[in-house]
């Protein structure tokens, strides 16, 4: 029973499967990019070349850094986000789920950009200090309409709050997707998705050209190679929980393998289209968007699917 | 190391550290990354902080008042790091080689692994060097 926890945790849907996965979607993210501008992009493998590069690299510890803080941050981040996977991949690929599903993952997300804050304020550079600024606004901004999107599902499948009963539902009744509400919760679930990861037009956080990357800016080395790591590991986790939560999960018999790979590449290149064809906006317009338009939108799911629609 | 050398020759990035250029070198630094040429296919990227960089590329003379500045990035990025530098400016002090504010030499600075002369030099001229140092690391 330890050893298949630690199986799930380590290996399967967790730690191995969700890195390596992650590293060649982000290799499709960078591919891609580079063909919407016409460029040629890196090679397969080069995701893995960075991330073993940058673990070889010299560490610097910053001396105005709170060192405890500095450290622990990309790996705490990264061990969060190992756990999200692997409640998500069990719900996925097993069809178990425990008491509270969505709102262990739901806090979980939540914590995952508070590490970023405090890995971000703990480096002691201005630049790094208006990054974490920012992502706590993004996080201000995008919580409400993610929670009101996470809760369209819980209510259309009869107040389940578990992953493998909502799936269950959906595999009786027809994924959520197809329904008024559920299309409107995928479409904000979505843009909350492009929040969340920090994805152009909400790479505010860490706008490269203007803040140095924001939060990562001071980091080097094995951190920096577990905040990289981090960021392609969402890449795995969002795209599942939508297909989880909307488009009734994985069939694994037959065509269905084809049908699953489809859903996950084509939310992925929605997400790298938008990303590619979208100019940075403020965060206050950010602010504006999700709390005017994105949030409301989102209550209206809700009551469409209080109402059964 | 060896199969560290290949991971890093893969990876290159890249920091573009200006000391006092007239532009210009600068300019035909950024056509790398353009669709023309696309480093990326060869795994460079141009990073924005010198703490994610592997080869730093410096350009323009060190005049007394930037070359302390030029120490300081050196020292900030984390090492293994390689230091190319880029135009006729590093390598010899073209134009500017007798002004009244120049240091002695750019090497009693920081050590410089690879000069790439021409004023500007091409773009092809930076892939080759680059080429050169990924032939190095790979043995």
């Amino acid at each position: 029973m330890i050893a298949w926890i630690l199986f799930h945790l380590f290996v399967f849907p967790g730690m191995l499967f969700t890195g390596i996965l992650g590293l060649f979607v982000g290799w499709y993210d960078r591919k891609l990019s580079a063909r919407v501008q016409f460029r040629k992009g890196p090679p397969l493998f080069q995701n893995f070349n960075d991330f073993f590069k940058l673990l070889g690299k010299e560490t610097i510890i910053v001396k105005e850094a709170v060192k405890s803080v500095f450290i622990i941050a990309p790996l705490a981040a990264f061990a969060i986000l190992t756990l999200i996977s692997t409640i998500i991949g069990l719900a996925l690929f097993y069809q178990r789920g425990f008491g509270g599903d969505i709102f262990v993952v739901m806090y979980l997300t939540m914590t995952f950009s508070v590490m970023v804050i405090l890995g971000g304020s703990a480096t002691g550079n201005v630049y790094s200090s208006i990054g974490a600024g920012r992502e706590m606004k993004l996080l201000l901004a995008d919580e409400l309409a993610f929670i009101l999107v996470l809760l369209v599902p819980v209510i259309k499948s009869g107040y389940q709050l578990q992953f493998d009963q909502i799936l269950a539902v959906q595999q009786t009744s027809g994924p959520f997707i197809g329904s008024a509400s559920g299309i409107i919760a995928f479409i904000i679930g979505m843009l909350c998705i492009q929040a969340k990861m920090t994805l152009a037009p909400f790479n505010i956080p860490e706008a490269e050209t203007e803040i140095v990357e924001g939060p990562f800016m001071e980091y080097s080395g094995p951190l920096l190679a577990f905040w990289k790591l981090n960021h392609y590991m969402m890449y795995v986790i969002f795209p599942f929980l939508l297909i989880l939560l909307f488009w009734g999960g994985f069939q694994f018999q037959g065509i269905g393998i084809l049908w699953a790979v489809l859903k996950y590449v084509l939310i992925v290149t929605v997400m790298i289209i938008i990303k590619n064809t979208n100019p940075r906006i403020r965060i206050d317009t950010a602010l504006n968007f999700f709390w005017r338009y994105a949030s409301p939108v989102a209550f209206i799911g809700v009551i469409l699917a209080v109402l059964g629609v | 190391m060896g199969w560290y050398n290949k991971r890093l020759a893969k990876s290159l990035w890249v920091f573009h550290a200006s000391g006092s250029p007239c532009n210009n070198c600068d300019i035909e630094i950024l056509d790398l990354i353009t669709p023309r040429y696309d480093i990326e296919r060869l795994g460079l990227k141009l990073v924005g902080s010198v703490r994610h960089a592997d080869v730093l590329l410096v350009t323009g003379i060190f005049n007394q008042k930037i070359a302390p500045k030029i120490k300081k990035i050196y020292d900030q990025a984390p090492k293994p790091i390689f230091v190319v530098a880029i135009g006729t400016c590093v390598s010899s002090g073209c134009c500017f080689k007798d002004s009244y504010n120049i240091t002695e030499k750019p090497e009693s600075i920081i050590p410089i692994d690879m000069f790439v002369p021409g004023c500007p030099p091409k773009p092809e001229a930076m892939i080759e060097a680059v080429a050169k140092l990924m032939g190095v690391l790979n043995g």
